[in-house]
């Protein structure tokens, strides 16, 4: 800055100009932030979404040579992924610390304290975590391995230990003492049911309660035994987790087993499973124990569960998957997704989803065939026992349930009588079949700005043309200012008054609603027709273009009586009560808030956005255009029609636009106003969830990260790039419009 | 003749016509309702006593008349009433709001007008406002003063006791939430602190020592407190006053839960004026209770202007150099096309979409990483990583921006090219014609974009929602406690207010007056900054439109 202008010196031009560079530069990357801004929202949305659409990876960990692998008859490993045990035929576990730094490395061997030898190896449900021994006496005894977490010195340290769930007493599960040679279990809160084949060729279902003696406090197990009825061999043995259903495989045969009340064992159905020419090879139950997943030889995987029919609830063969064409298939599920892995005998592992019907990896993982397979408790790892060797993979597989057809195409989910589109995230239980169908939701948010658009599209048209065409100027000054004040309005403001105010309003007075639809266009027109006739003296007193004014008492009337007559027409028509009428003689549910109450507060706040646009466009057609139609002698309607609207069309329909990608993204009005039940119906009198609201009621409470939370942001990107489309097409009509308006 | 008449189109001009009085009759006759409602809730209204019978047991009922309807007399038939007797089609009920939330199981019930033997409104009915279950209404039989009974001008001296209560409570809450809260804050500093240090591997047995005793000082300064605050409330619990109610029972009710007693069927005009401005005072004054249904609204209207300036102060140089850059620098070329749609996309994307991008990228990407840099000693809990007032100022920010840029742009364009041309040929540098000429009278432009960025802001709710809006907000973000400033608290605001209030709360009845009233307060704030945004705004046009000549 110079003191003396009148002798400017080298240097402060020289500090002049750099500091003009440099507001200059300032300046632009400013500008450029905006574009960055919108950028930045529309990547970062983007980068949140995208792994939701990424397939599963696997990655070994390390593997090592084990000198007993072929005696090893059950995995698993611990949370963390850090030590896996290895469970041996004689009851020996041993534990290996499988960490990257130390992998292989045996921490110990611990031995099951076992009365008898062993006959028979079976595991629980992945997520129960217990093991047990079919013994030579007939007896089960169970077992589950278990690790202590202390920090000596700030370390993390686990020490295994082995728990005996149900004490130390073995379950006598045949009383004639004959060896257990297969066997299924469930230990569910203080009930323990096992099924189990004996070396004579008998299926005993037994039921455990334990129960403690009042005077000494042991536990005394309560027994009941049912023998089940099997022609044929037996090839596997199931049991739900909840013990509420046992399944017997007899070569392609499923018996299925209510076994409920250990006392009323009722065989409820018979399947003939396999899939055409071919035969059942292993089967095995999903998380959840909804379902059951059928291997058959020629590689095929069906899914079948309960479905409710004309005969009561059936097992249904649901959908199947095309494996690896392996002819000895073992099917594998996680803890609590619907995940299964198929191990075949040539090291192919394959992983798929049921929900979504989808097939996340497939590849080899050893040479020879898999012995056993056990997949962490948080679905990150695998252990993989093959080619005499412990191996551990990597699963990146974090999002299984969401495909692109699982979003928009329709779903058969776990006990549902047929395919649907359904949106249900959440739910208290850990094994819940989460149901994330875009579908009713993009269909909610259509419906209800094609409601609103409906209302507001001929108001806002209209009132726009009038103002703009016929009004007096100085009307126009104040009536523009007014109806745009409107687009002020929180729209909070308008969902409290659409949910408190209007929506039990209507639900009272309904006639008049539907009243009001009829009586305005009449009354209106009654009312141009009487002016019409009234002498011209009168009618020349009121200038031109303040129609508007002289309707505001029409309006008021037909309103007041559009009300006042609710109730006889009500009485008259319908008995008293419109909504029972509804309900009763229609067949239709009628919702209080419903989408007429959405339309018309959602129509509202969308036709400030429509007037103003569309009232620039009529107004800025130049005036030579329609001074020219007036001038060849046609009416005023005519130019209008012919000349001004068609003139401004592309304004009219870039503020259409406009008004409809407002309505695609209003949140307040509609989770205000509408029930918020994501149903599929276009009744006017029911309410539906759209994605804005979706969005407004279950981000707060979903888990950062989750699936959920990913397609939340799903919901909101597909919400940006519908309302960029709109915003970009009618601001480039508009643009067109003003180029083509400046050159007349 | 007609078809002739709708040839000549006029029947249609009256069509479009009616469309405009639709849409006015719609705005006015919505914010007169708003007003309306929002407004009288404070007048004190009548209180009637109804004796009644008929379709009910033989009973007295007193309360306010809180609203009335007309019901076809064959739907309360179907309820089984017995309404041969009564000869017109529809019928009268009237809901009246009892009060006394404690000892009746419902503080709202609809009263037939045929059942109404008989409507007093005796003067000596009394209405308390209490701090809990609501207002009562009754008969004043005594009023207690430490024990004794009062026996001369005893509504005088309820009057008096009632104040004194009241100032004793407040004294006892600025206690609590001042000095106190003040002795917690500083409690739970030393804690991370100590924390702090321990991370940092410097916890010495010096600091240990120090930290001891800063907490053993805070401890006895709080004991001290503590007894104050025992004895204020002990006097505050001094006095009584016993109502009699409509069941005829007579009430105790302790002062100390008495916030105010008036007696409407005996004020004149003037008293009642003047009752409706001091309740008009205390609703934007008075903290919310009772699960935000009834008292006052202050900690939402702080919420609300405090994010909102926060919000102004970051959007104003952005939305600025923006608008400047379009209008003054950028040159007609692809980027600057992108830049104009990138303005209208941003005004364009819905609301939601910024609170998604909000929670995800300011409070849980941003916030997190400053939690990890700079909080390491408070983690688990989060400071930053949480949704809070400076990430909904944020986010609000570049919701608004396209309004500033749009409104100073448009201020810009209406400074005459001869204006820049002049300072330039005088030999100033583009830069200092902007800094010296342009911005000083595009100032009032600014003006406009920053009040309608305000407006538009006040009255957002669905981002909010995700980023930093609760229904209850124990703190404020400013306060004595240092750093006074507290940008990572959450805050209360009108507009969820009014959505939480009307629609979450478990008595809604009871709650929607108030609901009116934060409505029309918002309401009449939006409107008060958009008129005066629109004023400078025409003011400024008639300003260049005579300097162009």
């Amino acid at each position: 800055m110079t003191s003396n202008p009148s002798k400017p010196t080298f240097h402060t031009d020289r500090s002049r100009l750099f500091k003009d560079r440099f507001a200059k530069w300032g300046i632009s990357a400013g500008g450029v932030m905006v574009l960055i801004a919108l950028l930045l929202i529309f990547f970062y949305l983007l980068y949140v979404v995208q792994p939701i659409f990424e397939s599963a990876k696997v990655e070994t960990r390390n593997s090592v040579k084990l000198t007993n692998a072929s005696q090893v008859v059950g995995v698993g490993m611990e949370e963390q992924t850090e030590v896996a045990f290895l469970l041996g035929e004689t009851g020996n576990v041993d534990f290996y610390n499988i960490e990257k730094d130390h992998f292989g490395k045996k921490i110990t061997t611990l031995n099951a304290e076992l009365p008898s030898d062993v006959s028979s190896f079976a595991s629980s449900a992945p997520f129960q975590g217990q093991y047990a021994y079919g013994l030579e006496n007939g007896s089960v005894v169970v077992v589950a391995p278990k690790f202590l977490v202390t920090f000596p010195n700030n370390q993390r340290q686990l020490t295994p230990r082995l728990d005996y769930p149900l004490g130390d007493m073995a379950l006598e599960v045949d009383d004639q003492g004959a060896a257990i040679t297969k066997f299924a279990f469930s230990h569910y809160e203080d009930k323990t049911a096992v099924v189990a084949l004996t070396a004579d060729k008998r299926v005993l279902f037994s039921s455990f309660v334990g129960e403690e003696n009042m005077f000494t406090g042991e536990v005394e197990w309560v027994v009941e035994r049912t023998e089940l009825d099997i022609e044929g061999r037996v090839d596997e043995l199931l049991i739900s987790p909840d013990t509420t259903r046992t399944f017997v495989r007899s070569a392609n045969q499923i018996y299925v087993y209510d076994t409920r009340y250990p006392s009323e064992v009722e065989q409820i159905q018979l399947l003939a499973a396999n899939e055409e020419n071919a035969n059942l090879v292993s089967t095995q139950l999903l998380a959840g124990a909804n379902s059951l997943m059928l291997a058959n030889d020629n590689g095929e995987v069906s899914q079948w569960f309960e479905v409710n029919t004309e005969d009561g609830r059936e097992f249904k063969k649901i959908r199947a998957f095309e494996t690896s064409k392996q002819s000895k298939l073992n099917i594998f599920t996680e803890f609590y997704r619907r995940t299964f892995f198929t191990a075949g005998a040539n090291g192919e592992l394959g992983i798929y989803y049921t929900t979504s019907d989808a097939k996340l990896w497939q590849g080899k993982v050893s040479d020879g065939p898999i012995q056993n397979f056990a997949i962490a408790p948080r679905s990150n790892a695998a252990l993989i026992l093959a080619d005499d060797a412990l191996k551990v993979v990597e699963i990146h597989n974090e999002h299984p349930e969401v495909t692109w057809s699982a979003l928009w195409q329709e779903v058969w989910y776990e006990g549902y009588p047929e395919p649907g589109y359904i949106w249900q995230s959440t739910s208290a239980s850990d094994d819940f079949e989460s149901k994330f169908s875009l579908v009713p939701i993009s269909f909610g948010t259509i419906k209800a700005a094609l409601y609103a658009m409906l209302f507001a599209v001929p108001i806002a048209l209209s009132a726009a043309i009038y103002t703009a065409y016929f009004m007096s100027s100085e009307l126009r000054k104040v009536v523009k200012p007014t109806v745009e004040i409107m687009e002020a309005l929180p729209t909070v403001i308008l969902g409290f008054l659409a949910g408190l105010w209007l929506a039990p309003l209507i639900e009272e007075h309904l006639p008049a609603i539907i009243g009001l639809l009829i009586l305005l266009p009449l009354g209106i027109l009654l009312t141009a027709f009487g002016w019409n006739k009234l002498p011209n003296s009168i009618r020349h007193r009121i200038p031109e273009g303040s129609h508007s004014i002289l309707l505001i008492p029409v309006v008021l009337f037909i309103g007041w009586l559009s009300f006042a007559m609710s109730g006889t027409i009500e009485l008259w028509m319908f008995d008293g009560n419109v909504r029972q009428f509804l309900t009763n003689e229609l067949g239709m549910t009628f919702d209080q808030r419903n989408s007429l109450v959405v339309g018309i507060a959602m129509g509202f706040a969308v036709i400030p956005t429509i007037f103003s646009i569309a009232e620039d466009a009529v107004f800025s057609v130049p005036k030579h255009l329609s001074n020219g139609s007036l001038a060849l002698g046609a009416t005023q309607w005519q130019t209008l029609v012919r000349v001004v609207l068609l003139t401004a069309s592309p304004g009219i329909f870039s503020a259409v636009m406009m008004g409809l990608g407002r309505a695609v993204g209003e949140t307040m009005i509609v989770l205000m106003a509408t029930g918020n039940t994501p149903i599929m119906d276009w009744s006017i009198f029911q309410g539906m969830r759209t994605l804005a609201a979706n969005i407004a009621v279950e981000m707060p409470e979903s888990e950062v990260g989750s699936s959920h939370y990913r397609i939340l942001f799903l919901a909101a990107f597909v919400l940006f790039i519908f309302t960029f489309i709109f915003n970009t097409v009618a601001e480039f009509v508009r643009q067109q419009l003003r180029d083509k308006y400046s050159s007349m | 003749m007609v078809t002739q008449w709708f040839k000549s189109g006029s029947p249609w001009i009256w069509m479009t016509g009616g469309a405009v009085s639709i849409s006015l009759i719609s705005v006015l006759g919505l914010l007169a309702m708003i007003a309306w409602k929002g407004l009288s809730f404070f007048w004190p209204s009548e209180v009637v006593q109804l004796e009644l019978q008929g379709s009910v047991a033989k009973q007295t009922v007193i309360g306010e008349i809180y609203d009335r309807e007309l019901v076809p007399k064959s739907r309360i038939e179907a309820t089984g009433v017995d309404l041969s007797h009564y000869e017109k089609d529809e019928l009268e009920r009237l809901l009246i709001k009892t009060g006394n939330r404690e000892y009746v199981d419902l503080d709202f019930r609809w009263v037939l007008e045929t059942d109404i033997q008989s409507r007093t409104a005796p003067a000596a009915l009394a209405v308390f406002e209490r701090s809990k279950n609501g207002n009562f209404y009754g008969y004043v039989e005594q009023v207690f003063k430490d024990g004794e009974v009062i026996t001369e001008n005893k509504v005088e001296v309820l009057y008096e006791l009632v104040e004194r209560a009241v100032e004793l409570n407040d004294q006892a809450l600025d206690l609590q939430n001042g000095d106190i809260g003040h002795i917690n804050y500083e409690l739970e500093r030393l804690r991370l602190k100590e924390k702090a240090y321990q991370l940092d591997n410097e916890l010495t047995d010096e600091r240990v020592a120090e930290l001891a005793q800063a907490r053993a000082e805070l401890r006895a300064e709080y004991s001290e407190l503590e007894k104050q605050l025992f004895a204020l409330r002990k006097e505050a619990k001094r006095d009584q006053v016993t109502v009699k109610d409509m069941r005829g029972e007579v009430v105790t009710l302790p002062l100390y839960q008495v916030l105010d007693v008036w007696f409407p069927n005996d004020m004149g005009f003037f008293a009642k004026l003047g009752h409706y401005f001091a309740q008009l005072g205390k609703f934007v004054s008075d903290d919310p209770r009772e699960a935000n249904t009834e008292g006052g609204v202050f900690p939402a209207i702080f919420g609300t202007v405090f994010m909102v300036l926060l919000m102004a102060v970051i959007v104003t140089p952005f939305g600025v150099v923006a608008a400047i850059y379009l209008h003054e620098y950028a040159a007609k070329n692809a980027v600057t096309k992108m830049i104009r749609i990138a303005v209208i996309n941003l005004a364009g994307v819905p609301s939601i979409v910024y609170g998604v991008f909000g929670l995800g990228f300011f409070v849980y990407m941003l916030g997190g990483s400053i939690d990890q840099l700079f909080y390491p000693e408070s983690s688990p809990s989060p400071v930053f990583g949480t949704p809070g007032v400076i990430w909904s100022a944020l986010t609000l920010a570049i919701l608004t921006l396209p309004v500033v840029i749009v409104s100073t742009e448009e201020g810009l364009s209406r400074i005459p090219s001869t204006v820049r041309h002049g300072s330039l040929a005088l030999g100033a540098t583009k830069a200092e014609t902007l800094w010296r000429i342009i911005i000083p009278m595009a100032s009032p432009a600014i003006m406009t974009g920053l009040i309608l960025a305000v407006a538009r802001a006040a009255g957002e709710v669905a981002p909010l929602m995700l980023v930093g809006v609760v229904k209850m907000a124990p703190t404020l973000p400013l306060d004595g406690n240092f750093p006074y400033v507290h940008l990572d608290r959450k805050f209360m605001h009108l507009g969820f207010h009014i959505y939480d209030v009307g629609f979450q709360s478990p008595n809604v009845e009871a709650a929607r007056p108030l609901v009116y009233a934060t409505a029309f307060l918002l309401v009449s704030v939006i409107i008060a900054l958009n008129i005066t945004a629109i004023g400078i705004r025409n003011h400024l046009r008639e300003k260049f439109r005579a300097l162009e000549h």
